[in-house]
């Protein structure tokens, strides 16, 4: 018999949805203050201003939603938990990973079967959080160069001696593609598993239920 | 109501200026370098007395030495106007040796700078200008026999102070270019611990270099420096951020290509490569050859000369971002970021397709109600 799960509890989807929002918005503004494609036909125009005060807005929603996210992976149920992006720590979570790689790369059947993240995508969100937390560094080490002497000169000003403005700025936009190739995959795993899972993927993360049968687990 | 603007300087006093006189140099000459100087280093206007003081009773040592450069930062130094260089040659400084100046020659001259540094041990300034190679056991660069790293090692032990100019003696600079082939280095990594300022710069501002030797005879210690030893009144502010085209950048205003409409209009450099949001110098304030002009104000975008990785990080200069790794010299960030995403998009579409005609592998068939 089918049961309805809560698993996504809303602290994650709040994250999620914002993390979304401000990723898009920063990739979009980014875009453009490394290389304006847009030229202001007058001068009282404020295009890069504008484009910059968004970025910087948004970069601290994001920064605030990724710390929120990290937090509650302490306090949250065990599909938030910081261990659920650990998976290949236990026995059970190896074996559910090969099985789950193999389903993906066409060499196995069986899709593993899981009420929370599967362990390959679970191994995905722990790089990507990882990258996350390199363009917040980057980008505050990068913004706070306006202010020397000043908080996040204070804070993250080392990180521009020690790897280099230039080469910050250069990480900072290829992890954008990189992230931009995360959100594709991610999209698409998505859909193929609401496809194949039938158990409410893409639709858990809007309302946070997904149909379990616990037999199965 | 008393404003600042109230605030007149206190005059130098008139046996000072007197003297400077009797010293042939020009009085209004004398008090616009006090001022001019007192200014760049951002001290207040109270402070021009104790300036004129300091540099009208000491005769500062200095020995002024030269590795792998170009002279370019002699040169500039040469060319400063606030007072003529002769003057500050002559009569504030006491140049022990300089390449570029000196009479003297061959082992006379070298025998010339041992004595010097013997005579006033912890008390001269040393100018380094040029990067110290250490590659071939320091074969690459020898002055009358002894290589430059002995050397520099020896007068910067030596100094009460040692000013490292222009970008070479301070980050390595040009010499120091992947892929470095002398192994050369700074001065501050050659004696890492020692009483070292840097001032980088292609070449340094001469009015920058005369500001920190004044504070030195001001104060008897260099100015306050930030996480690369540089004097925060000269680097502690970005080039962007002072720039006179700032508000064609905030704008969205931007030169296509040299010589268009909107370069000519005085439009912002950014897309024609310019380094200025990276690079720490006060050009746009100061300016070089006497107050004249600057790179930005001539039309072409900062090449960031004065930042460490110059040349490799700010290198090429017509484009913002670094050459990527591993990749061709054509190829930017963007277009590789956009071949991953689309290499992405690709992958997962033909993974999509196949997983279309994956049969049997969808769960919980058996509660699959199909309905009439």
């Amino acid at each position: 018999m089918l049961r309805i799960y809560y698993v996504w509890e809303w602290p994650v989807r709040i994250c999620h949805w914002i993390n979304v929002i401000s990723m898009i918005m920063l990739s979009v503004t980014g875009f453009y203050i490394g290389s304006p494609f847009m030229t202001a036909p007058d001068t009282s125009m404020y295009i890069m201003g504008w484009m910059r005060m968004l970025h910087f807005s948004f970069a601290y929603l994001f920064a605030v939603s990724v710390a929120a996210r990290i937090v509650w992976m302490f306090i949250g149920n065990q599909h938030a938990s910081w261990r659920a992006f650990f998976p290949w720590l236990t026995k059970e979570g190896r074996t559910a990973f090969i099985k789950m790689f193999r389903y993906y790369t066409f060499t196995g059947k069986q899709i593993s079967y899981e009420t929370g993240h599967n362990p390959v995508a679970a191994t995905a969100y722990l790089g990507i959080f990882a990258l996350f937390i390199f363009q917040i560094v980057s980008g505050f080490a990068m913004y706070g160069q306006f202010a020397p002497g000043g908080f996040w000169e204070g804070i993250l000003g080392g990180l521009n001696v020690l790897v280099g403005n230039q080469w910050l700025r250069l990480l900072h936009h290829g992890v954008m593609w990189l992230l931009a190739g995360f959100i594709i995959n991610h999209v698409y795993s998505g859909w193929l598993m609401d496809v194949k899972e039938r158990n409410g993927t893409m639709s858990g993360i809007f309302s946070g239920y997904r149909f379990i049968e616990p037999e199965d687990l | 109501m008393k404003t600042d603007l109230d605030a007149v300087s206190p005059p130098i006093p008139e046996e000072i200026l007197q003297r400077v006189e009797a010293r042939g140099i020009n009085r209004r000459d004398f008090i616009k370098f006090c001022t001019v100087t007192t200014a760049a280093l951002a001290l207040p206007v109270s402070f021009i007395p104790t300036v004129a003081q300091a540099i009208e009773d000491k005769r500062l040592p200095v020995i002024w030495v030269e590795y792998q450069s170009c002279s370019g930062d002699s040169e500039a130094f040469l060319r400063a106007n606030q007072p003529t260089a002769g003057e500050i040659i002559l009569d504030l400084l006491s140049i022990e040796y300089a390449e570029v100046i000196m009479a003297a020659a061959g082992h006379q001259a070298e025998e010339a700078k041992r004595q010097a540094m013997e005579k006033y041990k912890g008390q001269y300034i040393l100018i380094v200008e040029g990067s110290i190679p250490t590659g071939a056991g320091g074969g690459y660069c020898t002055i009358g026999g002894q290589s430059a790293v002995d050397d520099c090692k020896m007068l910067v032990q030596n100094a009460a102070a040692t000013i490292a100019v222009g970008s070479c003696a301070t980050f390595g600079g040009l010499p120091a270019a992947a892929p470095n082939p002398t192994s050369a280095v700074s001065v501050s990594s050659l004696v890492p611990g020692a009483t070292i300022i840097n001032l980088p710069g292609c070449p340094v501002n001469a009015t920058n270099l005369t500001a920190t030797i004044v504070h030195f005879m001001t104060f008897g210690r260099l100015p306050a420096v930030d996480r690369l030893g540089r004097p925060k009144f000269a680097y502690g502010k970005r080039i962007h951020d002072n720039c006179e085209r700032r508000s064609h950048f905030d704008a969205g205003q931007y030169a296509e290509a040299f010589g268009d409409e909107a370069q000519r209009q005085g439009h912002c450099l950014y897309k024609l490569g310019c380094k200025g949001p990276e690079t720490f110098h006060n050009c746009p304030t100061v300016r070089y050859n006497e107050g004249t002009s600057w790179p930005v104000m001539a039309g072409h975008g900062c090449i960031g000369c004065s930042e460490p990785g110059f040349w490799d990080t700010m290198s090429p200069f017509y484009r913002r971002l670094p050459k990527v790794p591993g990749f061709g010299i054509e190829d930017t960030a963007d277009k590789i970021g956009i071949g991953l995403a689309a290499a992405t998009a690709v992958a997962f579409g033909v993974h999509g397709v196949a997983s279309c005609f994956r049969k049997g592998d969808a769960m919980e068939e058996d509660k699959v109600v199909k309905e009439d």
